[in-house]
């Protein structure tokens, strides 16, 4: 009886070790050289494997840099530093455009607008607005149930207490996960440096926004004639502003009767 | 001449009679996870049929020389994934050293087919039916071909279906369900072909 267990031992512990052996050699006599950038690079990318440069994920995009498919820049995630310390490893020097975060358009939290319909169905966003277009008053507004801080690789975004979503400037890196996640689509990328953003999704008539909702956006248009770059535009109802043109000049901010325009005071710095 | 002819029966009646994704049900998930285009659906396949072939000659000699030889059938299911695996590390190593071109083709399914369920099967059924080492080796090369058969008329069905007018509840993966049922249904149609 003890010999089976020993023999089975033996067989076993063998067979591994002798496989162990083969394969350690095997490596060793079919060893490839290899671009040794190409750990280089690997490394100096953050290896979130989120997947945000279109890649299947950062071992890809390396491959990419060094074979010169892809640029040094080509990740959105790493921002400027990484570009810069790919483009060392790879002789070349880097251009990387502004730092973009994500920005939710809409201010409609559960003090400001109204709860209509009680859910207890499956507890996300895109469940719930299949089946009944959300517990909120509004048709447009955030729903409240987090898929974007689900989707969130970096843990930027959590649900405050009134049922919206906050990101983390600090913590956001750009990869639009969280664009993709919201059914609604009220989640955007801006600019880092912009202040000012227009937080309101609704196109919905003035008088209907004022029932529901005490933040949203009426169409008054004030906004759009006060800027004095030309930066806002009406659309169905609704104020949408043109990041490019906006100098953070805070005029719209300081007009706007609903206070749906943000304006942030402490510029974000970028990193 | 009559072991020939034992050998072809064998062969035949693997590819299609005792087709390995649509009658044993063995490998379901690259059948349905890779059969979205007719060229990685036949990459798949011929990866398979590589690492299968090589499958059925291993498992014979691991069976005959070293687990009967000790009494030790029982261990079968480990010893037989140990070497799987490693024959296939083995394998893509000296396929990556000698021809990149063919390892970039096979890509990443040849690892993957290591821990797929049809290889396993395929080990386990060859000692189960006490093949020889030529049986073996048949019927892992057929129970490859029978798996590239199936995937790739499958990945041929699902390309055409993209233009079909598919209603929508049974869009994706509920239509692909149902034509992988048919399909078995229709491989059914061969079991009177041989009595093996």
């Amino acid at each position: 009886m003890v010999n089976i267990y020993i023999a089975s031992l033996i067989t076993l512990g063998g067979l591994g070790v002798i496989l162990a052996i083969g394969l350690g050699l095997a490596a060793k006599a079919f060893h490839i050289e290899k671009d040794e950038r190409l750990e280089l690079v690997e490394n100096a990318l953050p290896g979130v494997n989120c997947g945000a440069c279109g890649y299947v994920g950062c071992a890809a995009l390396a491959e990419a840099i060094v074979s010169g498919e892809a640029p040094v820049e080509g990740c959105p995630v790493g921002g400027s530093s990484t570009a810069q310390a790919i483009a060392e490893i790879m002789g070349t020097t880097a251009t990387v455009g502004e730092r973009e975060i994500a920005q939710v358009l809409c201010k409609g939290g559960l003090k400001e607008t109204l709860t209509t319909v009680e859910y207890q169905g499956i507890q996300t966003c895109k469940a719930a607005n299949m089946i009944s277009g959300g517990t909120k008053s509004c048709q447009y507004g955030c729903l409240g149930l987090g898929d974007c801080a689900v989707a969130c690789p970096f843990d930027a975004i959590i649900m405050n207490d009134n049922g919206l979503p906050e990101i983390d400037p600090d913590k956001c890196t750009g990869c639009g996960e969280c664009v993709r996640a919201c059914p609604r689509n009220i989640i955007t990328m801006a600019p880092i440096s912009k202040r000012t953003h227009i937080r309101c999704s609704s196109y919905d008539h003035g008088k209907v926004v004022r029932q529901i909702c005490t933040v949203g956006c009426i169409g008054c248009g004030i906004c759009s004639r006060v800027c004095p770059e030309d930066a806002i535009r009406m659309e169905n109802n609704l104020a949408i502003i043109d990041y490019e043109k906006c100098t953070n000049c805070g005029l719209c901010a300081e007009k706007c009767p609903t206070g749906t325009i943000e304006y942030s005071e402490i510029l974000i710095e970028a990193i | 001449m009559e072991q020939f002819t034992h050998i072809l029966l064998l062969f035949v009646s693997t590819v299609l009679v005792n087709n390995f994704i649509l009658v044993r049900f063995l490998g379901i998930c690259p059948f349905l996870g890779v059969s979205n285009q007719i060229g990685t659906a036949f990459s798949m396949g011929l990866a398979t049929t590589f690492v299968m072939t090589l499958t059925g000659m291993a498992s014979w000699l691991i069976n005959t020389f070293i687990l009967e030889k000790f009494g030790l059938q029982f261990l079968e299911t480990v010893t037989f994934i140990i070497v799987i695996a490693a024959l296939v590390q083995f394998v893509e190593m000296f396929i990556k050293k000698t021809s990149p071109v063919l390892y970039k083709a096979l890509g990443i399914f040849l690892p993957l087919i290591t821990t797929n369920c049809a290889i396993l099967g395929l080990a386990l059924i060859i000692t189960s039916e006490a093949y020889s080492f030529i049986e073996s080796v048949v019927f892992g090369f057929a129970a490859g071909v029978g798996f590239t058969l199936a995937i790739v008329l499958m990945a041929g069905l699902r390309e055409n279906l993209e233009f079909a007018d598919v209603p929508g509840v049974l869009k994706g993966v509920p239509i692909t369900l149902l034509i992988a049922g048919i399909m078995a249904l229709a491989f059914m149609g061969f079991s009177g072909l041989i009595a093996m």
